[in-house]
């Protein structure tokens, strides 16, 4: 026989790509994204942080820099992949220490999963997202500073 | 073993990130809760910026989590980049860069740290 | 709905077609099927082989949910022919694709032997350091129904591939081991009798080891049998945490000694012969 096989692999669209999975498959896709978004907010923070060991005046002039609105919604922005990476980060701590996913059991028709026992630390997750999104983008765009 | 104790050491500093920046964040964002902010205007202006930069505790924490953050980063970033499933010479350059990155820029953010609270006190 | 389903039916089937002699990539071919209630997936494919196209290449065996060798796409979602009934998947069309994450043989054949050798390469047979004992076995080891359950759910795994199929690192990462061989080395670390749990907990938490798990969960959600392979990867990581900082307390079992028969007495006696 021809040893002429198909690399029949999915590559990155196996990460990224819809179907019909269930509701934490689609987390893991969002909770990469974050995590890349927030890396790149982390190094640019860094050094616009670090501007404030030059004094009043250059802090002054970085800051000027950020009153621009695309800043405003770009920390908004920020507010909500970190709300939803930190959130998720805590079902995900609990779920890969094993501590949310339950003991073994026997499997009988219609099968039960760990999903199943980590649902409701999932469903309070999101709805804490939701909360703060709401929360931080209020301050956000009509806090007092 | 050495992929646990590099994995059980990036949950810990998720752990620690998550107490940090919480507390970051009040003292960022909701300035009246805050006892590190004694100037009425805006969080960042130079005022409050120094008051936080000459804050002994405050330094120590933006230094740990500087760290705890590229640490989980990094680490992050590497597993994405190593399960892309890229060559082995790639993946040990890979991680020998990303310590390099990972300890110039904490280098960076630390030395700022420090310099910025010996500005305020020869000011 | 029962009335719907009790007529016949016409749907659409398309199946992903692959000859390794003629084409370079994998094609799509249609055929229209007649289904009747109770007809699974398998069911209909032998009905177009017979019918339609014998050219059409699948594997199976038992036709009955216990060997794992009909795996494959059905509509998307990785799951067992035999055991899928078309009917509730479909009432339109249904699209058949081999197995992702798997070299592909012919068209729904996916090579399922790089996992096989996956799941050699991690010792997953009862490893104990007391030799003289396994070769000249004297009792049995002992073990209570809750040391039984730790693992049991684990063991009903056939090797059928689907979470191979529904896991997203397998999509990308040619080293990791996969949920199903995973599943099986947490099979074996959680059975009390075993004693080479360190040798195997190393074998996994090497690099693209364990820890690229990152609970998607779909190995779970697609397993025919109920395994539950994402359960014991993440229980799997908890022991290997555990014993990074020295607090893993596994005790092995030992040898459950031979009772003496001279001076055993039944709690409840034997009712007397009637014949």
């Amino acid at each position: 026989m021809a040893n002429k096989q198909f690399d029949n692999h999915l590559g990155i669209v196996g990460w990224l790509g819809g179907g019909r999975w269930g509701v934490e498959r689609y987390l893991y896709i969002l909770h990469r994204l974050t995590g890349l978004g927030l890396l790149l907010f982390l190094l640019m923070h860094i050094f616009a942080s670090s501007v404030r060991m030059y004094g009043p005046e250059s802090w002054g002039v970085a800051m000027a820099i950020l009153k621009n609105p695309v800043f405003k919604l770009g920390e908004f922005c920020v507010f909500v992949i970190f709300a939803f990476h930190a959130l998720n980060g805590i079902r995900l701590i609990f779920i890969e220490l094993g501590l949310a996913v339950g003991r073994a059991e026997e499997p009988v028709y219609p099968y039960k999963s760990s999903l199943n026992n980590q649902r409701p630390l999932m469903v309070v997750a999101m709805v804490l997202v939701a909360i703060l999104i709401v929360a931080g983008g209020y301050n956000t765009f009509f806090g007092s500073h | 073993m050495k992929e646990t104790a590099y994995w059980t050491w990036f949950i810990i500093a998720g752990i620690v990130i998550l107490v940090i920046a919480g507390l970051h964040m009040v003292v960022m964002h909701l300035p009246m809760f805050g006892v590190f902010n004694p100037e009425s205007g805006a969080v960042t202006d130079w005022g409050n910026v120094a008051f936080r930069s000459q804050n002994q505790f405050l330094a120590f924490t933006y230094i740990i989590l500087l760290g705890a953050v590229l640490y989980h980063g990094f680490y992050g970033l590497r597993t994405i980049v190593f399960e892309l499933g890229p060559k082995k010479s790639f993946q040990d350059g890979f991680t020998v860069i990303l310590w390099i990155v990972g300890l110039v820029l904490f280098g960076i953010g630390t030395y700022a740290a420090i310099a910025a609270k010996a500005l305020e006190t020869a000011l | 709905m029962e009335k719907e389903t009790e007529k016949a039916n016409s749907i659409t089937v398309y199946i992903r077609r692959f000859d390794p002699e003629k084409d370079s990539a994998p094609r799509q071919q249609q055929y229209t099927l007649q289904v009747e209630k109770g007809m699974t997936v398998l069911d209909g494919l032998h009905m177009i082989k017979q019918t339609q196209d014998p050219t059409i290449n699948f594997r199976f065996s038992c036709r009955m949910g216990v060997c794992g060798s009909c795996g494959m796409m059905i509509n998307g979602v990785p799951a067992l022919s035999c055991n899928t009934q078309i009917l509730d998947v479909t009432t339109t069309a249904l699209t058949l694709a081999p197995l992702p994450n798997f070299k592909l043989i012919k068209d729904l054949v996916a090579d399922l032997v790089p996992m096989f050798g996956v799941l050699k390469g991690l010792q997953l047979h009862i490893r104990r350091n007391d030799v003289e004992e396994m070769e000249k076995p004297t009792y049995e080891y002992y073990q209570t129904p809750h040391q039984l359950e730790e693992f049991l759910q684990f063991t009903y795994c056939i090797k059928c591939g689907c979470c191979m199929a529904a896991c997203p690192t397998m999509a990308t990462d040619r080293e990791y081991p996969g949920p199903a061989p995973l599943a099986q080395a947490y099979r074996y670390n959680a059975d009390s009798r075993d004693d080479a749990r360190d040798a195997r907990g190393d074998l996994v938490a090497a690099s693209h080891g364990i820890f690229s798990c990152h609970y998607a969960g779909e190995c779970s959600n697609v397993c025919p049998k109920g395994v539950d392979p994402a359960r014991a990867i993440q229980l799997m990581k908890k022991d290997l945490v555990l014993s990074y900082f020295g607090l893993a307390k596994h005790k092995c079992a030992h040898l459950h000694k031979k009772p003496d028969k001279s001076t055993y007495k039944a709690k409840i006696e034997a009712p007397p012969h009637t014949v």
